[in-house]
């Protein structure tokens, strides 16, 4: 058996393509199942209705994908223009403690000036230490030839530390009996909730948005004509005169501004203050959702609300029939592999015959 | 060539078939090949010499078929088989190792993985021994990195003589080389045919084919339209069989260059090596005039500073000393700069630099202009406006293949020669649909790998610009097109090119000395006597 190149992609293979990928991931989880000693079938079964199959399990996975979509976005931003910022995770962070240092019950009061105010100052200080902190990786990047996968990838790192810092030091909360957690946010900061008994806030249709205006930017703006050119072939990009370095910046500033925003709406929408768990993983998991979803900004909703699915039904599959809640990040990486699997094979096909 | 080929078949090919999706590259082809004559494949890109080579040594599998050596069919999808009977091939893109010497690159992949000691000497002496019989001088001990490119396609061939081929196919073996090397490979190529190996010979330069095979086989649109003895054959005829239709190649006709300020003027023009090698001359003391309605050919071979010369016309690079004006200024150097002065660019690469394969076609027609207001307006594309455009370019250029999605066609879809006719429209019209002309044209290798017909539309595009009052760059390694269009000829050799001369001073024996360095080794040998 071996691959050979389609000479054009097959546009049923490229409808199949997802189908077959949460069909193999489905195959392959269950193994892990059964091994676990559960009932395949119906562990599947309450998954699934535990991530979309109630009132309540649909608004607990929206609000989960709330800050999903905006990390899917950061990262598919950024790899649209071949920029890997595998950051978002220290992004998201730094984003959340800016939100906090504009926002907070510093003092007992905080920053005495009106919300209209107030609220975008907060949003902006956000993306703006999620956009710096990607600026650095990016001009060494553009400049010297550093690899930014290495670059952002380490800063996680340093920014959990330094959030720890924070955390055990300048913006420590007083009042929180000695966990290591920020002061709250001024109550007419936090995000509206949408529903009655639920968590799900206004950040999602802000996320939404963003998703609107991501997808408009790309297609119809000449910054989107940039940023599409610059990743498909930087060289001719170059050529034909197009300012490949100021694009990357311009992506990074972009990409990180969305982490940033992923970090103060989680704030804002849900706890309120930052702790050093608020996040399980939301930057790393954009880089699925954004793979899952093409690079495309209007798919990384959906891909959002399907992951955000997934992780909120194994909770509830754990409890009922005692899985571990590990086979979601199981599910979720096996997606992240079949796709791309599934993706390859409409460009390739299988062929039977000897090996060459 | 010697007379008549003796009889038996080394090679035969019975009914190739191979379909590609609705695309049928090869079409029951047959063919056979006897002990030491040569077979010249011909055919346009796309014609399938490349699919049939890849089913002879096993890396397709044919639909139909029988690939047979010696009368042994050989089993289909196993390139060792083939290795094992004795094909050998040398790839226009050579496949060494260049951190290696000459031998280790010889016997890499010959060795048992079982057998503990390696058989150096054993190998050194066959290798020398091959060497002496066909002519093919290498030292074993050379590091490849430091062979030219004439060497490097000695060790090909000796790699795959060690190996004991008897059938050796030989892609586009020219491509790289000066004449007065292309006769040296012909002198061991004949070595070889009369020892009794048989050759099959890819390549597009009909003089060649008509000169060293014995029969001529053509293919077009995956069938073989006609299997021919060289004697008797002539270019015409080939050229025919090839397109399909007779094509009438363009030529220049002699132009009074016209007077004014000059399209472009180089004065010893430098440009220092970056990084490790720094200070190591890439252009050393280039100075070149280019007049409008002029064109003017850089000849030489690949390597010596043709690819920094045309960086340099096209923005990409800056001088380290010598001075650049186009039509009169001095441009910094930057690629928009270059295009809105109205210089025509089009690079040696179309695939890797003049197109964004993954862009549509009409995104790729406006990816030099899109910032300008006539496509762009606050940050938002006139998507409309450029979309009508690329319509306007398409027709205009005869851009083909794009029957099914128009303007919207994925560039990386289209044929080389339908990209080239893209790339040559975006330089051309700059002016949108007002026809004004470009001061100036940079062309680096516009007809590398295109088909006939192809090639004749290029050439008769640059023609028809020069007509027009363009000055013409023309950067080649192909002889029969610099003659073809040029008016004036300068030669590039190590970074330094040559004075521009009349092409009527040239003939193929100077130019191709002058190629490998004599003209300047002598100039530097009279200078040396004065001083």
């Amino acid at each position: 058996m071996r691959l050979e190149r389609r000479d054009t992609p097959s546009r049923s293979a490229a409808l199949l393509a997802p189908v077959a990928a949460i069909a193999g991931t489905l195959g392959v989880a269950s193994l892990l199942v059964a091994w676990a000693g559960a009932p395949v079938a119906q562990a599947y079964w309450l998954l699934l209705e535990g991530g979309f199959g109630s009132r309540f399990a649909i608004t607990e996975t929206l609000t989960r994908a709330t800050p999903l979509i905006l990390t899917g976005l950061a990262a598919a931003v950024a790899f649209r223009a071949r920029l890997f910022n595998i950051g978002a995770e220290g992004q998201l962070y730094l984003g959340a403690l800016a939100a906090v240092a504009v926002g907070g019950l510093h003092g007992g009061s905080g920053w005495a000036a009106p919300v209209w105010l107030l609220f975008p100052a907060m949003m902006a200080a956000a993306a703006l230490a999620g956009a710096l902190l990607l600026l650095g990786p990016a001009l060494m990047k553009s400049r010297l030839g550093v690899d930014e996968v290495v670059t952002t990838l380490l800063l996680n790192f340093i920014v959990l530390l330094f959030v720890g810092a924070m955390l055990d030091g300048p913006m420590k909360d007083p009042a929180a009996m000695g966990w290591p957690q920020s002061v709250a946010l001024q109550e007419p900061l936090q995000l509206d909730r949408l529903v009655e008994r639920g968590r799900v806030h206004s950040g999602l249709p802000g996320a939404l948005v963003a998703a609107l205006l991501l997808w408009a930017l790309l297609k119809f703006t000449t910054h989107g004509f940039e940023i599409r050119a610059v990743g498909a072939n930087a060289r001719a990009a170059a050529f034909a005169g197009m300012p490949v370095g100021w694009v990357t910046v311009k992506v990074a500033l972009l990409s990180g501004a969305l982490a940033g925003l992923a970090g103060a709406v989680e704030v804002a929408g849900r706890a309120g203050y930052v702790t050093l768990d608020m996040s399980p993983g939301y930057g790393y998991s954009g880089i699925v959702i954004a793979m899952l979803a093409a690079l495309h900004p209007l798919g990384v909703v959906a891909a959002a609300v399907f992951v955000a699915g997934i992780l909120v039904g194994a909770d509830s599959m754990s409890r009922a029939v005692g899985v571990p809640t590990y086979i979601a990040d199981v599910i979720v990486a096996t997606a992240l592999i079949a796709v791309l699997v599934a993706t390859l094979f409409t460009q390739y096909r299988l062929r039977r015959g000897p090996r060459p | 060539m010697p007379a008549d080929p003796p009889s038996p078949p080394v090679l035969r090919l019975t009914g190739i078939t191979k379909r590609f999706g609705p695309l049928l590259a090869n079409d029951g082809i047959s063919l056979d090949l006897a002990q030491g004559e040569v077979l010249a494949l011909l055919g346009e890109n796309g014609a399938g010499k490349s699919t049939l080579v890849a089913i002879l040594f096993g890396h397709y599998v044919a639909d139909s078929g029988t690939v047979e050596v010696d009368g042994r069919a050989l089993p289909p999808g196993h390139p060792r088989a083939a290795l094992d009977a004795g094909i050998g091939m040398v790839h226009q893109h050579f496949t060494l190792a260049d951190n290696l010497s000459v031998l280790d690159n010889v016997m890499l992949g010959t060795e048992s993985l079982w057998w503990p000691f390696s058989r150096r000497d054993a190998a050194r002496r066959r290798l020398v021994e091959l060497g002496m019989r066909f002519g093919l001088a290498v030292d074993p001990q050379a590091r490849v990195a430091g062979l030219s490119v004439g060497e490097r396609q000695r060790v090909e061939i000796l790699k795959a003589l060690y190996r004991g081929a008897r059938v050796l196919i030989l892609d586009e073996p020219t491509a790289v080389l000066t004449p007065q090397e292309s006769e040296t490979l012909f002198a061991t190529l004949r070595q070889m045919v009369a020892a009794g190996l048989a050759l099959i010979f890819i390549s597009h330069k009909l003089d060649e084919v008509l000169r060293i095979s014995h029969r001529i086989a053509v293919l077009r649109g995956g069938r073989l339209v006609a299997l021919l003895p060289a004697a008797g054959a002539d270019k015409p005829l080939l050229a025919e069989a090839m397109v399909g239709r007779s094509v009438e190649m363009p030529r220049r006709a002699a132009a009074p260059a016209r007077q004014g300020a000059p399209a472009c003027e180089l004065r010893s023009a430098t440009v220092l090596a970056p990084g490790p090698a720094h200070g190591r001359p890439l252009l050393d003391g280039v100075d070149l005039q280019v007049q409008p309605g002029e064109i003017v050919a850089v000849a030489g071979v690949s390597g010596n500073g043709q690819a920094v010369l045309a960086e340099l016309l096209c923005g990409q690079l800056a001088l380290d000393s010598g001075s650049l004006r186009v039509a009169g200024r001095a441009l910094p150097a930057r690629p928009r700069t270059f295009v809105d002065a109205g210089v025509a660019r089009i690079p040696e690469d179309r695939h890797a630099v003049g197109v964004v394969g993954d862009l549509a076609l009409w995104e790729n027609a406006v990816l030099e202009r899109y910032h300008r207001p006539a496509y762009a307006r606050l940050g938002v594309l006139k998507r409309r406006h450029a979309m009508a455009d690329a319509q306007a370019l398409v027709e205009r250029f005869d851009v083909r293949g794009t029957e099914a999605a128009g303007v919207h066609t994925v560039t990386r879809r289209l044929s080389g020669g339908n990209m080239q006719k893209l790339i040559l429209g975006r330089a051309l019209m700059a002016g949108g649909a007002a026809r004004t002309v470009p001061p100036l044209i940079v062309a680096n290798q516009p007809t590398w790998g295109l088909d006939v017909g192809a090639v004749a539309y290029v050439h008769q595009q640059l023609l028809d610009a020069a007509a027009a009052g363009s000055g013409v760059l023309l950067i080649s390694e192909d002889l029969e097109e610099v003659f073809a269009l040029a008016d004036r000829i300068a030669v590039m050799h190590q970074g330094r090119l040559g004075a521009a001369r009349p092409a009527r001073d040239w003939n193929l024996a100077s130019i191709g000395l002058a190629m490998a360095g004599g003209g300047q080794r002598q100039a530097a040998m009279t200078a040396g006597a004065t001083a």
